[in-house]
């Protein structure tokens, strides 16, 4: 038995007990941006058992001011973020059990990942995304801890079925398109701060302290020096469809699934084909050699062809770069790999 | 008119009157904003009704969607 873990044992409320319980739990993480990167890199080296990582997107330049766990090297592979992060969680704890999962969060994805898990956390860039977790959440009776950054700017909530209100009940209305995509940058420090409270509550509620859970909605501006704490108790509505006494889960209805989706400030068009399963890259990499230049690696293959890049994932999911527009999108995937 | 603001002590031009306006002051376009005004929480449909007055204490925590 190593020391590893001696200074969280040693603050009280955990011990050795709650050091134990972490060990048999795990967190299904939905994101590996800038909050998943952290709440990750904190999860593993406090000791939980398991954790499982999902992301559909793959390590780039502009991630390395504030994705914790990347590298230029990873930037320059276009590693995908899941493997990469996985790769680096490894080395600082080998005990702690890691599944990554390159895939787009949908509802029949989402469903399938929740098996045996403790709790959701919430690292990533939309609502789309957001509002299934927070159906999952209620349907299964996982809690899940939302944050979100923009700016200078940081906000979280933890949410717990049957007790708080849902994402559902405190918006009170379905978000614009706008509110779902942040153009505005954002600083490492409010990152490291929605982190931090995220990882705090997390701890809290995999050592079962959940007296200790904060139970107000708090925000944050580290530029501005404003902040924010709310007790919500009162929006939990008992009609809500999500939360509510005669639940619906609106979220999680399949047939309403877009199949493509604009990336968040990234000037990015995901597709997503009909007919899912595996994609062999390489014969796809030979036909493509002649018109514009291919590079690959074990997850993926990247199509230049200025100004456009298309990157295409063995399960068929292509990211087009240099375009906003779904349409243009399409045509460009048509032409190469329809 | 001065607002308590999150804790700030702010100056608000006259024709803010109610907490659709302090919204409307404070953010662009049509955030979504939860909002407690003296202490008390209110429901979205209650903003526009909602009368401020000088020295009033407001909470207001807007979502975002980055990560
Ligand atoms: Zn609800």
């Amino acid at each position: 038995m190593n020391d590893r873990y001696s200074r969280q044992i040693l603050f009280s409320p955990i011990g050795q007990v709650g050091q134990k319980k972490l060990a048999e739990k795990h967190v299904l993480l939905i994101g590996a941006g800038a909050l998943g990167t952290g709440n990750a890199e904190i999860l593993v080296r406090s000791g939980v058992g398991k954790i499982t990582i999902v992301d559909r997107d793959y390590v780039e330049w502009s991630n390395l001011q504030r994705q914790q766990l990347y590298t230029e090297s990873d930037a320059n592979s276009r590693m995908p973020k899941v493997i990469a992060a996985k790769r680096r969680l490894e080395e600082i704890n080998r005990d702690v059990q890691i599944e990554a999962k390159i895939i787009d969060v949908t509802p029949l994805e989402m469903s399938q990942l929740t098996d045996g898990v403790d709790l959701i956390i919430d690292a990533t860039d939309n609502f789309d995304i957001r509002l299934i977790i927070n159906d999952i959440s209620q349907k299964h009776h996982i809690p899940w801890i939302y944050g979100a950054v923009v700016a200078s700017y940081g906000i979280s909530y933890t949410i717990l079925p049957n007790e708080t209100p849902c994402l559902h009940c405190l918006l009170q209305q379905v978000p614009m398109g706008g509110m779902t995509c942040d153009t505005a940058g954002v600083i490492s420090p409010v990152v490291q701060m929605v982190v931090a409270h995220q990882s705090a509550e997390a701890l809290k509620i995999l050592t079962d302290n959940r007296e200790a859970l904060r139970r107000q909605l708090i925000s944050f501006d580290l530029w501005t020096n404003q902040q924010a704490s709310i007790d919500v108790s009162t929006f939990k509505n008992t009609s809500c469809h999500s939360c509510g006494q005669a639940p619906t889960y609106p979220h999680l209805n399949y047939e309403s699934q877009t199949k493509t989706a604009v990336l968040c400030g990234r000037d990015t068009v995901q597709i997503r084909p009909t007919a899912a399963g595996n994609r062999d890259l390489e014969t796809i990499a030979a036909r493509l050699f002649n018109i514009g230049k291919v590079e690959q690696n074990s997850f993926l293959l990247s199509f230049t062809n200025e100004p456009h890049r298309l990157v295409m994932f063995h399960d068929g999911r292509v990211l087009v770069h240099g375009t906003n527009d779904v349409t243009e999108a399409k045509s460009l995937y048509y032409r190469y790999f329809g | 008119m001065n607002l308590l603001v999150n804790g700030n002590d702010l100056q608000v031009p006259s024709d803010v009157n109610t907490i659709a306006d302090v919204i409307t002051h404070f953010f662009e376009q049509d955030p979504i904003v939860i909002v407690e005004h003296n202490g008390e929480i209110l429901e979205k449909n209650h903003h526009t009704e909602r009368i401020v007055a000088d020295g009033d204490k407001i909470e207001l925590v807007q979502f975002v969607g980055g990560g």
